[in-house]
């Protein structure tokens, strides 16, 4: 195994030993504070600048990234991250300016928040939106807290149950949980739709909603999706859509138009900010017409019109009628985010969007096909933007961890695995749509490879990875033995 | 997998040992979960619980899952040493592995005997 070890950076600590020397004080000394709020014991690290910078070289040089490799991670949407977004992002004029500045003298970040919140509602057929979100989960929250201050406004109470497939991600459960709803898991028929007749069981009058992510997370478009949104509209619920998986509908279909009445957003993974260690991520959430009123505020909106003319409008900040209030200090993540979201949107154009989700789909569809005949795809049908295969054979007690940490061996980084929760042994891919055909063959190539060793060495892949920098990991001591800090202060046995 | 017939099953996988009262998971069910690393008993003794009633959360490397109560009645016991050693579960869910105990417990109408679990088992295996 090439095991490359580097110390941590306070092995590597010597002591008195700086970074920069400090010029002698020429300015009078002052007191310390008195001892006892001083701490005698505070270990930072000792070292010289160019250790560190070393040091956290050798670190970068273990990490596995988009820039380096292929990255199908299902459900995450791991595409290309354009360098342009970065240009864009550093522009003086979005990096020097203050959140608190007046409006007068922002005009040019709010016409790019106002623009795309105008973009983001045309691509998914919204009425509102809000740019404040943080990122996907925090999406679900501000949305599921519009449809319960819906049903407030409507003095209709009993409304405590949220309906969630079981295909779901774990944040829907989760969001509702939040606002102390119940939720009931409705099951997936065997084509991987909602299962019509347990809905149709479950929609009464305590419903707040149903959160549905469509396609879902066996990269399946629910076949039944307009009956799924009046089943649960005609019981007085909302319909929530979870946007992770939008990268599969851009300028095909709107989640608007199909009777949506609230949605997150993932800049991070549709728009191309980068993510999963590279964030920050960003969360927008659009809203129909009957949720308008409850968007959080501030929203960008035009405060003065133009003439039309000479005279532009002034951009600042509304407030909805019946706002649920401030989701996040400030305005979200304004450069990080919404900057490179935005320049991403303008550099592709709407026909360029489309184009993004039918390569993403086709992607997705030609790794399904090449690996049909080698791996069970247990939902078999023309998937959208990813697919689950089983990570299993007859007879072999080879899993699908050991199928992902063989990939590793291969350069590849692996897929999500044992998700969702209804598949086997489950392996989700999403290629995306920025890989191109000899990729996605090496990938298919080396996953057909890892199927037969499977049967010949099985003990290649229970051991796998070998060529990473450390090998397995003990997954068991890392979920159990919790070291959440660096170092334990002296007196720790006397704090537990 | 190992499915002793004395006692009751659900379709969710726990087991029901009608003679002492005890509960806990199948051995089908640990090895779908494998590692297991955390243990929540959620009720305590002396509580009533009703089929269905979820009595404990599991967490293993792969999945979170809740135990349901496969009977009514008292829990008369529950394995408080479980959660300090949650991989019991994994090497013996019928024996140091149960989780606690519902006195004089009538099993749901939802149970069924050996043979069907393990046929209810392998259809969901593949």
């Amino acid at each position: 195994m090439a095991t490359i070890m580097e110390p941590t950076i306070f092995e590597l600590s010597s002591p008195g030993r700086t970074g920069v020397t400090m010029p002698a004080s020429d300015v009078p000394e002052v007191a310390l504070p008195p001892k006892d709020l001083l701490r005698s014991e505070f270990p930072l690290p000792e070292l010289a600048e160019v250790d560190v910078v070393r040091h956290y070289m050798k670190l970068s040089k273990f990490n596995y990234s988009v820039d380096e490799g292929f990255y199908p991670l299902g459900s995450c949407t791991m595409k290309y991250n354009p360098k342009i977004n970065e240009d864009t992002c550093r522009l003086p004029g979005f990096l020097y300016t203050h959140p608190l500045q007046p409006i007068e003298t922002v005009q040019g970040n709010l016409v790019l928040m106002y623009e795309l919140q105008e973009w983001l509602k045309e691509i998914s057929g919204f009425a509102g939106m809000t740019l404040q979100p943080a990122a996907g989960a925090h999406g679900e929250f501000t949305g599921v807290l519009m449809m319960a201050a819906y049903h407030k406004s409507r003095n209709d109470s009993k409304r405590t149950k949220m309906l969630i497939p079981d295909a779901a991600h774990g944040t829907n459960p989760a969001s509702a949980g939040m606002l102390g709803m119940s939720v009931v898991t409705i099951p997936s028929d065997e084509r991987g739709n909602v299962d019509l007749k347990a809905l149709a069981a479950a929609c009464d009058d305590t419903v707040v909603g149903m959160m549905l992510t469509n396609p879902n997370t066996l990269g399946m478009f629910d076949e039944h999706i307009e009956e799924v949104v009046a089943l649960v509209h005609k019981c007085g619920g909302l319909m929530y859509g979870d946007g992770a998986n939008l990268n599969a509908l851009l300028g095909i279909v709107r989640p608007g138009d199909l009777g949506f009445d609230v949605m997150h957003i993932n800049l991070h993974k549709t728009f191309s900010v980068p993510h999963g260690g590279g964030g920050p991520g960003s969360g927008p959430v659009g809203v129909s017409e009957r949720l308008l009123d409850f968007l959080p505020s501030p929203l960008v909106g035009i405060v003065e019109e133009g003439d039309g003319d000479d005279m532009a409008p002034l951009y600042g900040f509304v407030t909805p009628k019946h706002s649920i209030g401030r989701m996040k200090a400030f305005h979200g993540h304004f450069g990080g985010g919404l900057v490179r979201a935005y320049t991403y949107i303008s550099m592709h154009g709407p026909d360029g969007l489309k184009d993004i989700s039918q390569y993403a789909v086709l992607n997705a569809n030609y790794l399904q096909a090449r690996l049909r005949g080698t791996y069970k795809i247990p939902y078999d049908r023309i998937c959208m933007h990813e697919f689950v295969a089983e990570g299993s054979f007859e007879g072999s007690d080879v899993r699908a961890l050991d199928i992902a940490k063989r990939l590793m061996d291969y350069n590849f980084h692996p897929p999500t695995n044992y998700f969702p929760l209804i598949v086997h042994e489950a392996l989700m891919i999403e290629p995306t749509e920025t890989e191109n055909k000899d990729t996605l063959d090496r990938f298919a190539d080396a996953l057909i490879k890892i199927a037969e060793e499977a049967k010949t060495q099985p003990e290649l892949l229970h051991n796998a990875p070998h060529i990473t920098p450390f090998g397995r990991m003990d997954e068991v001591k890392a979920a159990r033995e919790l070291v959440l800090c660096c170092w334990l202060p002296e007196n720790y046995e006397t704090l537990t | 997998m190992n499915t002793p017939t004395n006692l009751k099953y659900t379709k969710s996988d726990e087991w029901f040992d009608a003679a002492s009262g005890a509960v806990g998971i199948t051995d089908f069910a640990q090895s779908q979960l494998s590692d297991i690393v955390f243990v929540e008993l959620l009720v305590e003794e002396g509580e009533e619980v009703t089929v269905g009633k979820a009595i404990a959360s599991v967490e293993s490397v792969k999945a979170s899952a809740e135990i349901y109560a496969p009977a009514s009645g008292k829990v008369s016991a529950v394995n408080k040493g479980l959660s300090d050693k949650p991989e019991t579960l994994n090497s013996d869910p019928f024996g140091e592995g149960w989780m606690i105990k519902i006195e004089g417990g009538t099993a749901g109408d939802n149970t069924m005997d050996s043979t069907a679990y393990e046929a209810d088992c392998a259809g969901r295996a593949h």
